[in-house]
């Protein structure tokens, strides 16, 4: 031990949370780093002992582009308003792949992690949070991916319309963290949700215009089918990137308010559950 | 003089017999209705309504707890287990919820308990110790500064950079100790961490836990070891289901928890569901650890006997039978293995029993033990015809070494067994 601490001790006080539990937001400040550390060790250790490494990163969109292409676009022959098939889906696997590791790895990482849930205080956020940041550095490579695909398939960016991505970005965290929470809550309680999950993956991505275009859906469903938060996200990236599609309408409006709804929701959800996981995990 | 933590009426109150009632299957029949009942379940979990008669079985982990602890004081926790010692640690240290009462806490509360959350068997020693310093709170300016001290503490300076995976039992748990111990807290909540590591490293800790003290930090300690409990505190509490009974200086405290309060435990009695049908004719019925006047106890003192009693059924008259027991140390090292027919005269006597109740008692004479929790494990076998009944962990007990040879040193003793020799000096020159 090398000398005595120098901040000045603040008293915390424990009792019983009642009702809707205040969100905390200092807390989680406080504890900012450790979600750097989180993020930093999952992106560490996720390929560590395997031969191919980093490079899984690029393999595993490029591969399911390929076999979009190969499906949807050679057999099936999609519309896809005049974009080249590949840059046209793999526009969407952008979004899609940053969900899906939001939908896989944060609905788990309350259960994955509890031996910390079970062993020390720090907020619960955390770990739902980091997992789905973690999913930003796969985005992140295969952002370049799509990069120099574009320039093969010489597709001009939709220049105007750019600046709008981090928006869609951060409505693509959004709706990630937002399932995630609501469904790494109901895990620790229920682990159901580690036997739906393979197939909710699934639906899901059926349910989202990754390998088609939205425009396939016929005019009196789009309301409906904008009420998958997913659907206005990946067309948001495609009009952003591609300028594809009408922009932003009414459907956006209802994917973005869903969005914001689940995330919400999520959250108070999730700190009103938080004070038993330790208990029921 | 500052208080550093005031507890007030402090409640907490578990759900249990959730698993007892999901897991209790006899029949393919139930399997079937139960699964018929699957979405009814799912409707009533997600409306919030879970099941009436697993509800209303709860217990009171804590009930009533008060106390006020001052700054720079060590206190012990004593209690035997299920007495609500580890639910207080954690609510202290916010990993629960209290269900009712209030805590104020000043300061860093850091603990032993958790040593190693949060390693991860890919990452170096170096990397892991940054991951595991942020878990526990620490910044990471305060993690550069002790880097340096927290490396030397776990001895493992030549593999920092090797992933722990590589590393012995030993060292990942020195590297994890490390980093807890420089967590610097101002408050420190250890429970029976001494119970791991080698001696050496035993000393160690002991010494940080000393060091806190002296620099005038707060202290928790829980042990089920009445000697280090009396080495290191100056006071102590006693924990009973779950309430607070008494608050002493220690050794009057450690006399009250050892003299009364014990009754329960160091009994084991097996259901009939805990029993495999391959087992008949025999039932193991209880099994029970008994001071020499008697009474049933969970901590033995080295210094006196101990009584092991092993209480069964025949149902069926039985041949050539043996009924005896492993003794283990908390790290898995056999002490002894012992069987009630081992004499060649109860064999002809007993080697063929008829149907009905016995006792297979035997005592286990003072000044055998080292401090330190055993685990007795029991077996009922035909020599080479058939193992009837076996359970490796059929129950522990704790010794307490308050007199036993040697305890003049304030150190640990190496090995499980502390006889007291017949040792004669002579002067021969």
């Amino acid at each position: 031990m090398t000398e005595l601490t120098k901040h000045k001790p603040t008293t915390i006080y424990i009792k019983p949370s009642k009702g809707l539990a205040a969100l905390n937001l200092r807390d989680l400040w406080t504890y900012r780093e450790l979600i750097f550390f989180m993020v930093w060790r999952d992106v560490k250790v996720k390929y560590k002992q395997t031969l191919l490494g980093m490079a899984w990163a690029v393999i595993q969109p490029v591969m399911t582009m390929l076999v979009f292409t190969f499906l949807f676009d050679k057999v099936a022959k999609l519309p896809t308003e005049g974009i080249p098939y590949p840059v046209f889906s793999f526009t969407a696997l952008l979004p899609w792949g940053l969900f899906v590791v939001a939908l896989n790895q944060g609905s788990r990482s309350l259960v994955a992690h509890n031996n910390m849930v079970t062993k020390i205080y720090f907020p619960r956020l955390i770990l739902p949070m980091s997992s789905v940041f973690a999913g930003l550095v796969d985005f992140a490579i295969a952002f370049v991916i799509l990069i120099a695909l574009m320039f093969y398939y010489q597709v001009t960016p939709a220049w105007n319309l750019l600046w709008t991505l981090p928006l869609f970005l951060l409505l693509a965290l959004i709706t990630a963290l937002g399932v995630a929470l609501w469904l790494s809550a109901v895990n620790v309680k229920y682990r159901d949700v580690n036997q739906a999950l393979p197939f909710l993956t699934q639906f899901w991505l059926f349910a989202t215009p990754v390998a088609y275009s939205a425009s396939v859906v016929s005019a009196k469903w789009q309301i409906l089918y904008s009420l998958n938060p997913m659907a206005g996200v990946v067309n948001g990236f495609r009009w952003a990137l591609l300028g594809a599609g009408n922009g932003p309408d009414i459907t956006l409006w209802v994917s973005a308010t869903i969005s914001i709804l689940i995330f919400v929701s999520g959250l108070f959800y999730f700190r009103s559950m938080e004070k038993t996981f330790a208990d029921t995990i | 003089m500052t208080t550093a933590i005031s507890v007030k009426n402090l409640g907490k109150k578990y759900q249990i017999g959730a698993a007892e009632t999901k897991f209790r299957y006899n029949m393919l029949r139930d399997v079937l209705v139960d699964t018929m009942f699957a979405p009814v379940r799912l409707a009533k979990a997600l409306v919030g309504k879970s099941d009436r008669r697993v509800n209303q079985n709860f217990v009171w982990a804590l009930k009533d707890v008060s106390f006020d602890l001052d700054e720079g004081k060590v206190l012990g926790i004593v209690g035997r287990n299920g007495a609500g010692k580890s639910t207080l640690l954690k609510i202290l240290s916010r990993v629960t919820e209290p269900t009712e009462g209030t805590v104020s806490v000043r300061g860093r509360v850091g603990s032993l308990l958790e040593v190693g959350t949060g390693f991860h068997p890919e990452l170096t020693g170096r990397e892991n110790i940054y991951m595991n310093g942020a878990i526990l709170g620490m910044k990471r300016n305060e993690i550069d500064r002790n880097f340096d001290a927290i490396v030397d503490f776990s001895e493992v300076n030549q593999f920092i950079d090797t992933p722990v995976k590589r590393y012995s039992s030993g060292m990942y748990l020195r590297l994890a100790f490390a980093v807890a111990a420089h967590l610097e807290p101002d408050i420190l909540v250890v429970d029976e961490v001494l119970a791991v590591g080698d001696a050496e490293f035993q000393r160690k800790c002991i010494g940080k836990m000393n060091d806190v003290a002296q620099q005038g930090r707060t202290v928790l300690f829980v042990s089920h070891n009445m000697s280090a409990i009396l080495r290191l505190t100056q006071e102590a509490i006693v924990l009973k289901k779950g309430q607070l009974i008494k608050r002493a200086p220690t050794p009057e405290a450690v006399d009250f928890y050892l003299a009364s309060g014990q009754a329960e435990s160091g009994e084991r009695v097996w259901e009939a569901d805990e029993i495999p049908a391959a087992s008949a004719p025999f039932r193991p019925v209880a099994i029970k650890i008994k001071e020499r006047s008697g009474a049933v106890v969970d901590t033995v003192r080295s210094t006196e006997p101990v009584v092991i009693e092993f209480e069964y059924q025949l149902d069926a008259p039985v041949t050539g039978l043996r009924v005896g027991m492993y003794l283990n140390t908390m790290r898995g090292e056999y002490v002894f293995t012992a069987f009630d027919t081992d004499d060649a005269k109860q064999y002809e006597q007993f080697g063929a029993r008829a149907a009905g109740r016995y006792v297979s008692r035997c005592e286990i004479p003072a000044d055998f033990f080292n401090e330190g929790r055993y685990y007795l494990g029991v077996n009922a076998s035909s020599f080479g015809v058939k193992r009837y009944f076996m359970d490796e962990n059929a129950i522990s007990f704790n010794v307490d070494i308050s007199g036993a040879p040697g305890t003049q040193w304030p150190e640990m003793r190496q090995g499980p067994i502390r006889p007291r020799l017949n040792w004669k000096i002579e002067k021969i020159d």
